[in-house]
């Protein structure tokens, strides 16, 4: 893990690994994820909010030329529709039978260069 | 408020040149447009210049000075990042200076150096662009963004690579004959989608190159231009800026990118001109999926029209709206923080007669110039019209 931690990004990866993710909500329903002082939409305050279980896949792609820090891998990437928010990670599994609307359960992942992310499982594996 | 004239533009040839510096790549654009314009240097009261990775490419912070100094200025000088967009939001700014009255000549300009780090280097400066925490650590570059919104585009509206490869093709055939441009050769609709997969559905020819490169453009009042006796006769009328949240998944739609409708709608507000009246254009075309987001964000289709723009030949050379008839940063090259300024030196040769395909619009008279920041989180829109 990259250190020092980094506060919010960090604690909702160590709360995606344990199965109790969360996202933030303003009073209006505008979801958001953290580190967030405010509703990024309307300023207003947040409180931390269950995140769903699972969400559907909106669009994904294979990255043929990665970054460094994926040298030797072509992730596949991904968005999320959690409803309230989206999140954008790498799947773990099941690429041959990804497609758009496939229902993901967010956890978390590690790239060869060591830095943790948001990672997916695809639902139907588990 | 007080009108903007360009008085002079320039750029270098883009290309593939790891041994040129940045301050040599800016100090031959800015000499070639400063020439162009015929202003004494001394009577510059402003550098405005874009710039994105020179502190990861070139370990080069604090380029404002050093770049006034390539230039032979030694007016106040800033440098601006937006990522592509550094250069749309540098001339933003050098127009603002002008129309507020607190200055009479200003430079504006971008350079960017990549070829003289690897292609993983390169790779990882241009990913910088996106949301650090949330997208680059999980892995997506910046033609994995774009593949993903390529996608989600296809599933919205329906289109095809084939439909993609259109974009290529033209905009290769655009540049043909522009001596500035990278590549100076066509490609057919084959080559562009046999070419490898960078990130699915997008291909190696969907995406704009790498490039080292510089432009510049002097602008001046229309006062000063008149009492210096300046041949400038393309102004620019309009000038818009639009935010967009960073990364992808923030945003409610990624098939629509509203900060190009921001800035456009105030850049057409201000040059009192609609979508109707424009008779080119330079838009973003860093992925070929881009300058369909592009056109529809401008207006000139609405959302999901634009896929067969380029295949139905409506906005190739010879059609009603010519786009990119530079090349684009397909064919032309891209050096990011010069793209924005490009964009206007090309459009102002364009307007009044000395580029290469100047034939192709020869009554034209309104033009606009697209530049868009990583996925479009930034974006600036100029409008460029033709004065006696
Ligand atoms: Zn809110």
């Amino acid at each position: 893990m990259r250190e020092p931690r980094e506060e919010g990004y960090d604690d909702l990866l160590d709360a995606l690994e344990s199965d109790t993710g969360y996202y933030l909500s303003c009073p209006a329903g505008h979801g958001s994820l953290p580190p967030r002082q405010v509703c990024p939409r309307c300023g207003d305050e947040l409180s931390e909010e269950t995140l769903p279980a699972t969400g559907a896949v909106v669009t994904f792609t294979e990255v043929a030329v990665p970054t460094p820090a994926f040298a030797g891998k072509t992730p596949v990437v991904l968005i999320a529709d959690f409803g309230p928010v989206r999140l954008t990670g790498e799947l773990l599994d099941g690429s041959d039978i990804l497609e758009v609307g496939s229902e993901v359960v967010p956890t978390v992942a590690s790239s060869p260069g060591g830095d943790r992310h948001v990672g997916f499982r695809l639902a139907s594996e588990r | 408020m007080h009108a903007v004239r360009i008085a002079g533009a320039g750029s270098t040839a883009f290309s593939a040149s790891p041994e040129r510096t940045g301050r040599d790549l800016f100090g031959e654009a800015a000499r070639i447009a400063i020439e162009d314009s015929g202003v004494p240097r001394a009577d510059i009261d402003r550098l405005c210049y874009g710039n994105f990775a020179g502190t990861v490419t070139e370990r080069q912070g604090h380029q404002g000075p050093l770049m006034a100094e390539a230039a032979g200025v030694t007016a106040p000088a800033t440098r601006y990042e937006s990522a592509c967009a550094s250069g749309g939001v540098a001339l933003r700014s050098g127009v603002e200076a002008v129309r507020s009255g607190a200055v009479d000549v200003v430079l504006v300009g971008g350079m960017e150096r990549m070829h003289n780090v690897t292609t993983e280097r390169a790779t990882e400066g241009l990913a910088m662009a996106a949301d650090d925490l949330y997208e680059s650590r999980a892995g997506v570059t910046f033609p994995g963004a774009y593949a993903l919104m390529a996608r989600a585009y296809f599933e919205e509206f329906g289109g095809t690579r084939a439909d993609l490869a259109a974009v290529a093709v033209k905009n290769h055939r655009n540049a043909l004959g522009n001596e500035n441009a990278q590549f100076q050769r066509e490609i057919s609709t084959t080559d562009v989608l046999e070419a490898p997969t960078v990130a699915d559905p997008l291909g190696l020819y969907d995406a704009c190159p790498i490039t080292d490169g510089a432009s510049a453009c002097v602008l001046v009042s229309e006062e000063y231009a008149e009492n210096h006796d300046l041949n400038a006769s393309v102004s620019v009328t309009g000038s818009g800026q639009g935010t967009d949240s960073l990364a992808l998944q923030n945003r409610e739609s990624l098939t629509r990118t509203p900060a190009t409708e921001r800035a456009a709608m105030v850049a057409y507000d201000d040059a009192g001109v609609a979508p109707a009246d424009v008779d080119l254009l330079e838009v973003h075309d860093c992925f070929t999926i881009a300058e369909v987001l592009a056109l529809e964000g401008l207006g000139l289709y609405d959302p999901g029209d634009a896929i067969d723009a380029a295949t139905s030949g409506e906005t190739t050379r010879d059609g009603d709206l010519p786009v990119n008839l530079s090349g684009g940063l397909k064919a032309k090259g891209h050096p990011v923080g010069a793209t924005g300024v490009s964009q206007v030196v090309e459009l102002t040769k364009l307007l009044r007669g000395d580029h290469v395909n100047s034939s192709a619009v020869p009554d034209a008279s309104v033009a606009v110039a697209h530049n868009a920041g990583g996925t479009v989180a930034s974006a600036t829109v100029h409008v460029l019209e033709v004065r006696s």
